[in-house]
């Protein structure tokens, strides 16, 4: 283990051990906190209710569906956009103020167009990481030396054949932000719909242990969430650590 | 004529300007014959269409007047098989090990493992890189990196190796070396080679024939014959007849490269 992530771990046991005593010497009141150690019982007992169960199946197959659908849909976008340029010079405004636009304001609009069940969320999980992908797609084929797309043709490689085998491995450290923003703006799209208007999934519950004073349930909950999302977002991080050294890069 | 591999005839590249510039006539009308298994380079000042010249005859541009035949067929809009191109810039492929780059090409045409790890094996063994055949470009030095994907096109054997400014990023030492590793590689593997550089030196001492070309647009001012037998290497540098060489390059050149500089600027 490198030295910089035994500090790292430390760092974030010492936080941990540091608010369990503060909670258990009461400076921190139950009501506002719980310990470390109760919040890791009690996501431990959640798994064995089967409303938190479901709510956990619900909340993390629309963030799939929102995520899936955004990546395949971003990468298309990102690539005719990249071959249209006129295309792009009249999209790339749009692309640029996207995200001072706050989707969650539509979230009506979509529950009268979908119905009351989960496209709505999903839609909006899918709204949110869409042009995040988009953006590191056309940032990763920007940045595909022109050289390299000369050597494609020297090779006589046709246009698909460019692309799966010189164009997206080249662009990949650049695709693979786009993929990271991608998985934490689906699971902020979906949850955070969950806390407005939603029915179930994970967000109304930890809305709903919030509203009823179910203080325990609700650092469980969000426990969940942020093991889920940083154990999604380490392993991408490792992974891209491995292909960025084979580049020489950091 | 019959002996001859590529032939280029009336070669003229004009690139188009909108919005009420004018057009930028780079480079011809030239014409060019390369020999089965001849070393020609093309020398000339900064801007006269010597990379254009290269990308025309490769097929990766197309020239505005004028027709290039490689082997018997016309050349157009694509690079025809037997033909391979090193170029300046580094365009090994940084996520492939060495091994990985090397094979590359020939894992596009469907040849078999086998074969694939025997011409391999040979191209590392030719450019002196099978101890590096498991380092990723990133850790290789820049002619090392020039040696894979001079090696990439080894191994597809092709008839005509088109080289623009391959050692340009080199300092002179390396720049000789690999010189000498080019002229082996070039004996052994009977292909024909046109270089692009602008280095006198470097075009003297590599070259069967060194074509000089004018300021923009390039055209042919004189094809200079350098007389060296096949088996040279760079300690022609120590012949009398090799500074004569250069010498006589540089009065063709001389002029037509002050002629370049005073219109860039």
């Amino acid at each position: 283990m490198r030295k910089a992530t035994k500090v790292r771990i430390a760092v974030l046991l010492a936080a941990a051990v540091a608010i369990e005593i503060a909670c258990r010497a009461g400076i921190i009141k139950p009501y506002s906190m719980i310990p470390p150690t109760q919040m890791l019982v009690s996501l431990v007992k959640l798994f064995t209710t089967s409303g938190a169960v479901a709510d956990m199946k619900q909340t993390l197959s629309a963030v799939v569906i929102a995520l899936t659908s955004a990546l395949i849909v971003g990468f298309v976008v990102g690539a005719v956009l990249h071959a249209v340029p006129r295309l792009r010079r009249i999209v790339d405004p749009l692309l640029a103020t996207y995200y001072s636009v706050p989707i969650f304001v539509f979230y009506p609009v979509f529950i009268v167009a979908f119905g009351l069940n989960a496209i709505p969320k999903t839609v909006i999980g899918f709204l949110y990481a869409l042009v995040a992908v988009v953006i590191n797609t056309l940032n990763g084929l920007d940045r595909v030396p022109v050289v390299l797309w000369k050597t494609a043709k020297a090779h006589q490689l046709g246009k698909v054949s460019t692309a799966i085998h010189i164009v997206f491995p080249c662009a990949a450290p650049y695709l693979f932000t786009g993929v990271k923003l991608a998985i934490a703006y689906a699971f902020i799209g979906v949850i955070g719909s969950e806390f407005i208007l939603s029915s179930g999934g994970l967000g109304y519950r930890i809305s709903f242990a919030y509203n009823n004073f179910q203080t325990d349930v609700m650092y469980g909950l969000m426990l969940f969430v942020l093991s889920v999302v940083i154990t999604v977002n380490m392993a991408l991080y490792v992974w891209e650590r491995r292909l960025m050294k084979r580049r020489g890069e950091r | 004529m019959s002996d001859s591999l590529v032939v280029a005839k009336n070669v003229t590249r004009v690139f188009r300007s909108s919005g009420g510039m004018t057009d930028v006539h780079a480079l011809g009308p030239v014409d060019l014959t390369l020999d089965n298994g001849e070393f020609f380079t093309v020398v000339g000042p900064s801007g006269c269409g010597k990379s254009t010249l290269l990308e025309i005859i490769s097929g990766l541009s197309e020239a505005t007047d004028g027709e290039v035949w490689f082997d018997g067929a016309r050349v157009r809009q694509a690079v025809p098989p037997g033909v391979g191109i090193v170029f300046q810039e580094d365009a090994s492929f940084p996520w492939l090990t060495v091994w990985e780059n090397i094979a590359f090409g020939l894992k596009r045409k469907g040849v078999e493992a086998r074969e694939i790890s025997r011409l391999v094996d040979n191209a590392l063994r030719l450019t002196g890189l099978r101890s590096f055949a498991t380092a990723y470009p990133a850790q290789l030095s820049g002619g090392m990196r020039q040696r894979v994907c001079i090696a990439r096109i080894l191994v597809l054997e092709p008839r005509l190796i088109l080289l623009d400014e391959p050692f340009g990023a080199l300092d002179q030492q390396t720049r000789l070396i690999m010189g000498d590793e080019l002229l082996k590689l070039w004996r052994e593997t009977g292909a024909t080679i046109l270089l692009i550089t602008h280095a006198l030196d470097e075009a003297t001492m590599l070259s069967d024939r060194v074509g000089v070309m004018s300021a923009r647009p390039g055209r042919f001012l004189d094809v200079v014959t350098t007389g060296w037998k096949r088996d040279r290497d760079s300690r022609v540098v120590s012949d009398p007849e090799f500074g004569k060489i250069t010498s006589h390059l540089w009065s063709l050149l001389r002029g037509e490269s002050i002629k370049a500089i005073s219109d860039q600027t």
